[in-house]
């Protein structure tokens, strides 16, 4: 068994660019659902909206990369007012209804035969991120390059990414963290408690909603942007509905109605999923076996994974429900 | 009951105000602050609410009574946008509400409280009453991320929201969840978060339910307080007693219509209320009981 490289893999997988995108999604996420209990379970639509807006600057467009932001955040912003409209006025499940499903609308549109010249159909879309790559370079960080120490040893490539990845994450940390300390935040928290008194008190609670949806959006919008430039290319099956139900379980793991939650609760997750993942490849390797009976296969190891992270999930909210972050004090007041 | 007692300045003159005004219900008052015409809302078959005129004395506590299922919170959330009658027209200080949404009548002075308390248990107090004032620039979305452009006003509203929390004798609780209040105490946070809105009309729908009878003496005494600070107040409210003590001017209503007006002593010997709350005259219909 080779502690070291699962020390070392795991050790990346609480800091790399997987922990980094679920970090900015899950902030996206919280604001709408920690915050203001909209419950949105189709971050990954929204993810895909950057990811789109990127990849189609080369691919239909043919115009600067950089275009690609504003493009997949007018994207995403139109969404937001599609998905909201017609259910911010209704109870929440209606919008957890429509969030699910346009979330796939849009994974089965961009991978459908029909548009493949907008959207490149199934294959995807490559070779958009040059520009980016290349602005790492005149930074001085080489792609091809290994830089850090042991541990931590990237490629230029990844080092690139991670960084301004983490950039981003602490940019939209701060902004949450003080827009929810903001009187707006304070609207969004009492929205989460009770609409009608909210309504009450003479507040448009409909924009305020549509605002939180919005605003979150365009937070994973982000995160599909930076998931779409690591990988270097656009699948549509990477947006399908168990990436928004994985950041949901890592914001929740985290503590909902709290940046660090979304933040830590991310890192923690692929942590702890690429510490299960590179353990039981280890065990894999050397199976014990028990006359005809194989303990465990290699090929079993994704599947053990999955179980054994939902497992932990399961113990997590019997004995922390509030996750590692969030205030047991709160939880006391649910139902009332 | 206690139909001795002395009245302050501002309760002799709301009193007053009510003179000659008819004893019958839909009466016309001197200056309404608030008036309502043919107000019908249905259920599928049921008709809910049902009522041809209605009139508030401005600066006045007035008192809607009526028996379980009358109508009275249905009434309340028509008149406050929190529902659509099916047909009518109520004016708000001579400006029409049909259609304006539930938030603008808040913004407009016209300020409710809810028959289930509605404290919002994950903000602490102090959150709760800064909550309730109005046109912050701190809460577009635009300027959250600047403290500079609201850290002033959102001062100015602590400093109200403190007076008023002392006033209700809510001050020790300041820095508490509103989730460990007291059925009683979130009454009283309730109300005073409504008048960080600066209304002119207050309604609150069954403020004593659950309250202990001292708390009631001191509610009582800051729906006084309101009507001596300006205010009119329109109370939905089962207990006998209490409206005796506090209101000026009753209004009975009984299946979705209003049955009966007066002063709180003509609504206690009035025999349609009697009918209607004690059912005398059981399997009549009420309205035919004048």
């Amino acid at each position: 068994m080779d502690w070291n490289l699962i020390f070392e893999n795991t050790l990346k997988g609480f800091i790399g660019i997987n922990a980094v995108y679920f970090a900015i999604a899950a902030l996206g996420l919280n604001v709408q659902f920690g915050y203001t209990g909209l419950l949105n379970f189709g971050q990954a639509g929204f993810m895909a909206c950057g990811a789109y807006g990127l990849g189609m600057t080369a691919h239909y467009f043919d115009i600067s990369f950089w275009w690609g932001i504003p493009i997949g955040i007018v994207f995403s912003v139109l969404l937001g007012l599609l998905m909201g409209i017609p259910t911010l006025r209704l109870r929440a499940d209606y919008l957890a209804i429509v969030t699910i499903a346009s979330a796939e609308i849009i994974r089965l549109v961009v991978r459908s035969v029909k548009f493949k010249t907008y959207f490149g159909g199934s294959d995807g879309i490559n070779g958009f991120s040059d520009s980016f790559r290349s602005l790492g370079n005149d930074f001085g960080i080489e792609e091809a390059d290994e830089y850090g120490f042991w541990p931590f040893k990237f490629t230029g490539r990844e080092l690139w990414t991670l960084i301004i990845g983490w950039l981003l994450v602490a940019l939209f940390g701060f902004v949450v963290y003080k827009l929810m300390k903001s009187p707006w935040g304070r609207v969004l928290k009492a929205i989460r408690e009770d609409e009608d008194a909210v309504k009450s008190l003479g507040k448009n609670v409909y924009s305020y909603k549509m605002q939180s949806l919005i605003l979150g959006g365009v937070i994973g919008t982000v995160s599909g942007m930076i998931f779409a430039l690591d990988r270097g290319s656009v699948q549509p099956d990477n947006y399908s509905r168990d990436l928004t139900f994985y950041i949901l379980t890592a914001l929740v793991l985290g503590g909902v109605a709290k940046v660090s939650g979304s933040i830590v609760g991310s890192m923690m997750f692929w942590g702890l999923f690429t510490f299960m993942d590179n353990f039981l490849r280890q065990v894999a390797k050397d199976p014990v076996s028990i006359g005809n009976f194989t303990i465990m296969k290699s090929t079993q190891v994704g599947q053990l994974n999955f179980i054994l992270i939902g497992i932990t999930l399961i113990l997590l909210m019997v004995f922390r429900p509030q996750g590692v972050f969030g205030n047991r004090k709160e939880m006391a007041f649910d139902g009332h | 009951m206690d139909t001795e007692r002395t009245y302050g300045e501002v309760a002799t003159r709301a009193r007053d105000s009510f003179q000659g005004v008819e004893r019958l219900p839909g009466a016309r008052k001197h200056d309404p602050i608030l008036t309502a015409d043919n107000i019908r809302r249905e259920f599928g078959g049921i008709v809910a609410v049902n009522v041809d005129h209605f009139e508030v004395q401005k600066g006045s506590i007035t008192a809607l009574i009526g028996p379980n299922g009358a109508g009275k919170t249905t009434f309340f959330n028509l008149l406050t946008g929190f529902d659509q009658p099916n047909s009518g027209d109520w004016n708000f200080n001579g400006k029409a509400m049909n259609g304006v949404a539930s938030h603008r009548t808040a913004a407009l002075g016209m300020v409710r409280t809810f028959q289930l308390t509605k404290s919002l248990t994950k903000l602490s107090v102090i959150e709760n009453m800064r909550l309730g004032a109005t046109d912050q620039k701190g809460e577009k979305w635009w300027n959250g991320l600047f403290a500079a452009v609201w850290k002033g006003q959102e001062a100015e509203i602590t400093e109200r929201a403190d007076e008023l929390l002392a006033r209700f004798k809510m001050d020790h609780m300041r820095d508490e969840y509103a989730g460990s209040l007291s059925g009683g105490q979130r009454k009283l946070l309730e109300m005073a978060r409504a008048l960080m809105t600066n209304p002119t009309l207050v309604m609150l729908d069954e403020p004593m339910a659950g309250v202990n009878p001292a708390l009631k003496q001191s509610l009582n005494q800051h729906i006084r307080g309101l009507r001596d600070d300006g205010m009119t107040v329109l109370f939905v409210e089962h207990d006998m007693d209490m409206v005796h003590d506090v209101s000026d001017w009753v209004i009975v209503m009984a299946e979705g219509r209003i049955i009966a007006e007066g002063t709180p002593d003509d609504i206690s010997s009035n025999p349609a209320v009697i009918d209607a709350y004690l059912g005398t005259r059981q399997g009549q219909s009420l309205l035919e009981g004048e």
